[in-house]
């Protein structure tokens, strides 16, 4: 114990990095999840070489449910190709040497900070969601013992009124991402930070969603096919964003957009945030009115030099 | 901007490699050795290994190296690291009092068995930048003079004082009551004592300075005195089941800190001392006191006193002294957030746009109203 040599390799890790005793703690978490709904299951997060805050929940998540013959996607802000997604999936090709993929449809597990991919899952997937905060009442209410009590007694009137305090303030809703649903008619919960452009995909998802919190030391889900409703009111229905342009590279309408600034002079124009998706059109020959633009296509990253960096197994 | 960060993978290559570079400085300077850190800067070794939460000198210098002196991160390394290490089980409590003291200090009382110790401290000198280590050389230095080993027992400053009642008595609990353990089992509250040490002892050292000292200016006042700081070596035992008996892993150096708080009585309890405990790897005698005051803060519920300051709040407390989930959190804000951003810039348009309209409004129904009087 005392400073003496020690071999300072790395040494040999277990597949996907985390010990099987800590996966099946974690697996008995996630099942308890499924059994109820949208409820916040404490478990015992572990230490990752990652930080907290940087995906530690799902990546335990992904880590637990992973077998050798899965395939894994890994997206950030609906791309593959953003610096944390390219470290999580480099993480999991090092530590269980899975296949991975930028295809949606190829993937049987899906990990994601953000966004849900514009394609339909299906039965056959589960989608992992990287959770900063799991409370959807903690701004509400800073104190965990006190929101537990709510969820408890199903006493959700402070969330009602914070979003009836929007309408009178600003005549709507004015949360745009992690906009609280209702799970199964029960739970209270937070989708992640994703645009309520996406709260639709998660009600009735034919995949399995499951949630990670690592820091906050907590896992929910969503068994496929689970009615999930976005919070309002009659006179004010749950709206999502609207574009009312499409996607500049591949004109694809109803999809979320990122907006890229193109020069100093307020030039802009609007892709899908999903690269795959995008991708995938334009493979099929649909073109969007900034498609011949080389500069356009340069900025919004969607060259075709992207293809040489997906992963060859 | 935003498509800066799709930067890939060769982008993180790249800067790893850079990263690299600069961890190592210009090459003309001899590089640091784990032993020159663990040997000259001890007390950063100390911190890593305390808020890392493993005892060991050589990892702990390597991460220190690793991280080019940031120690949070070193921290952050070394419990990444220890996250994978099998665990046999818990040891044996330390005996404090069996201690091998290389410093022991009461500001309680001038005299008292075994001795005040001072020891390696930076007390007492004048804070004047040494020139001469800037060209220190190698080789001997002057040796010490040092009190001759006696024989007499050190007893705690604590288990002198019981016979009156004066002093609360150390907690007992039953030899195989469990022990909490917040790296095995989530977090719920309220939280146990065992808990709650466990957490300030892995605690940020800022942190806890902090609330400690705002409770010393009347943020919930606890009257401390320094019962006791001792610093040494005691001895690691692990009860071998297959042996029956405890076996010593070996040594470790801890401070542990004894805080004496005068004590008014409430219905729940009598007048008497009351105390709070600091207990750290290595020399690191700040935050044990620290430590020592923010746990004697916390327990106001079971000694009946009222909660009125962030020092007292368990949940508060326990919830943000973690550096490593602290840290993180904080720092995650560097990662893309383009596609909330683009919500966020939906809206804010939409409610500029909505002002600028009903601003107008008014303006003009100002106007006609003064056109229609005049
Ligand atoms: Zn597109």
């Amino acid at each position: 114990m005392t400073a003496q040599q020690k071999p300072l390799d790395e040494g040999e890790y277990n597949f996907a990095y985390l010990d099987e005793q800590t996966k099946r703690m974690i697996r008995r978490a996630i099942l308890k999840g499924i059994a109820v709904p949208g409820y916040q299951v404490p478990f015992a997060s572990r230490e990752m070489p990652m930080p907290y805050g940087w995906g530690t929940g799902g990546v335990q998540v992904t880590a637990s449910i992973l077998g050798a013959d899965d395939c894994l996607k890994v997206i950030d802000q609906g791309s593959d190709d953003t610096t944390n997604a390219v470290a999580i999936r480099g993480f999991f090709e090092k530590t269980a040497g899975v296949e991975t993929t930028f295809e949606t449809s190829k993937a049987s597990i899906i990990q994601t900070r953000h966004r849900i991919p514009e394609k339909d899952l299906r039965e056959d997937q589960i989608i992992v969601f990287q959770v900063p905060i799991p409370e959807p009442l903690r701004f509400l209410e800073p104190r965990e013992t006190e929101t537990r009590k709510m969820h408890a007694l199903e006493e959700y009137g402070l969330m009602h009124v914070k979003l009836y305090e929007d309408i009178a303030k600003n005549g709507h809703i004015a949360t745009t991402y992690a906009y609280p649903v209702l799970v199964n008619n029960r739970y209270v919960m937070d989708p992640s930070p994703t645009p309520k452009f996406d709260n639709p995909k998660i009600d009735k998802m034919a995949a399995l969603q499951l949630y990670g919190a690592g820091r906050e030391k907590r896992i929910y889900a969503i068994p496929p096919y689970t009615e999930v409703k976005s919070l309002d009111f009659e006179d004010y229905p749950f709206e999502v964003q609207k574009f009312d342009k499409p996607c500049g590279l591949c004109g694809a309408e109803n999809v979320y957009l990122d907006e890229v600034i193109l020069d100093d002079k307020g030039g802009r124009m609007f892709v899908c945030s999903d690269s795959d998706y995008c991708e995938e059109r334009r493979e099929a020959g649909h073109l969007g009115p900034m498609a011949a633009d080389p500069n356009a296509m340069t900025l919004a990253g969607g060259t075709s030099d992207q293809h040489s960096e997906e992963p060859a197994r | 901007m935003y498509v800066a960060v799709k930067g890939g993978e060769k982008a993180i290559r790249n800067a790893h490699q850079l990263l690299t570079k600069r961890r190592r400085g210009d090459t003309g300077v001899p590089a640091l050795t784990l032993d020159q850190i663990a040997e000259q800067l001890a007390i950063s070794v100390a911190r890593v290994m305390g808020e890392g939460s493993l005892y060991d000198e050589q990892l702990a210098a390597l991460a220190i190296k690793q991280a080019r002196g940031d120690l949070i991160e070193a921290a952050f390394l070394i419990r990444a690291y220890r996250t994978t290490l099998p665990r046999f089980g818990y040891s044996q409590p330390i005996d404090t009092g069996k201690m091998l003291v290389e410093r022991r200090i009461s500001a309680t009382y001038k005299d008292l068995p075994g001795g005040q110790l001072l020891g390696p401290t930076f007390d007492y000198s004048h804070r004047l930048l040494d020139f001469a280590l800037a060209a220190e050389a190698d080789g001997e230095i002057e040796a010490p003079v040092r009190r001759t080993p006696i024989d007499e027992p050190m007893p705690r400053v604590t288990d002198l004082l019981d016979d009156e009642g004066l002093m609360e008595a150390d907690p007992v609990s039953a030899e195989d009551a469990p022990v909490g353990d917040l790296t095995r089992e989530p977090l719920s509250f309220p939280a146990d004592r065992d808990l709650r040490l466990q957490n300030l002892a892995r605690g940020d050292e800022g942190f806890l300075l902090s609330l400690a000292y705002s409770s010393q200016r009347g943020y919930g006042r606890t009257h401390p005195f320094t019962g006791e700081i001792r610093y040494g070596a005691v001895e690691v035992e692990f009860f071998a089941e297959e042996l029956g008996f405890a076996v010593s892993l070996g040594t470790i150096k801890v401070t542990e800190c004894q805080m004496v708080n005068q004590f008014q009585g409430t219905a729940k309890s009598s007048p008497k001392f009351t105390r709070g405990y600091g207990l750290v790897f290595g020399q690191v005698e700040r935050k044990a006191m620290a430590m020592s005051m923010v746990d004697r803060a916390l327990r106001w519920e079971e000694l009946g006193e009222e909660q009125v300051a962030p020092v007292q709040d368990t949940e508060f407390v326990m919830s943000h002294s973690d550096n490593i989930q602290a840290t993180g959190f904080v720092e995650h804000l560097k990662l893309p957030h383009y596609v909330d951003f683009q919500a966020e810039l939906e809206l804010v348009r939409r409610m500029r746009g909505e002002w600028f309209a009903a601003r107008e409004a008014e303006e003009k129904a100002s106007r006609n109203q003064k056109e229609a009087a005049e």
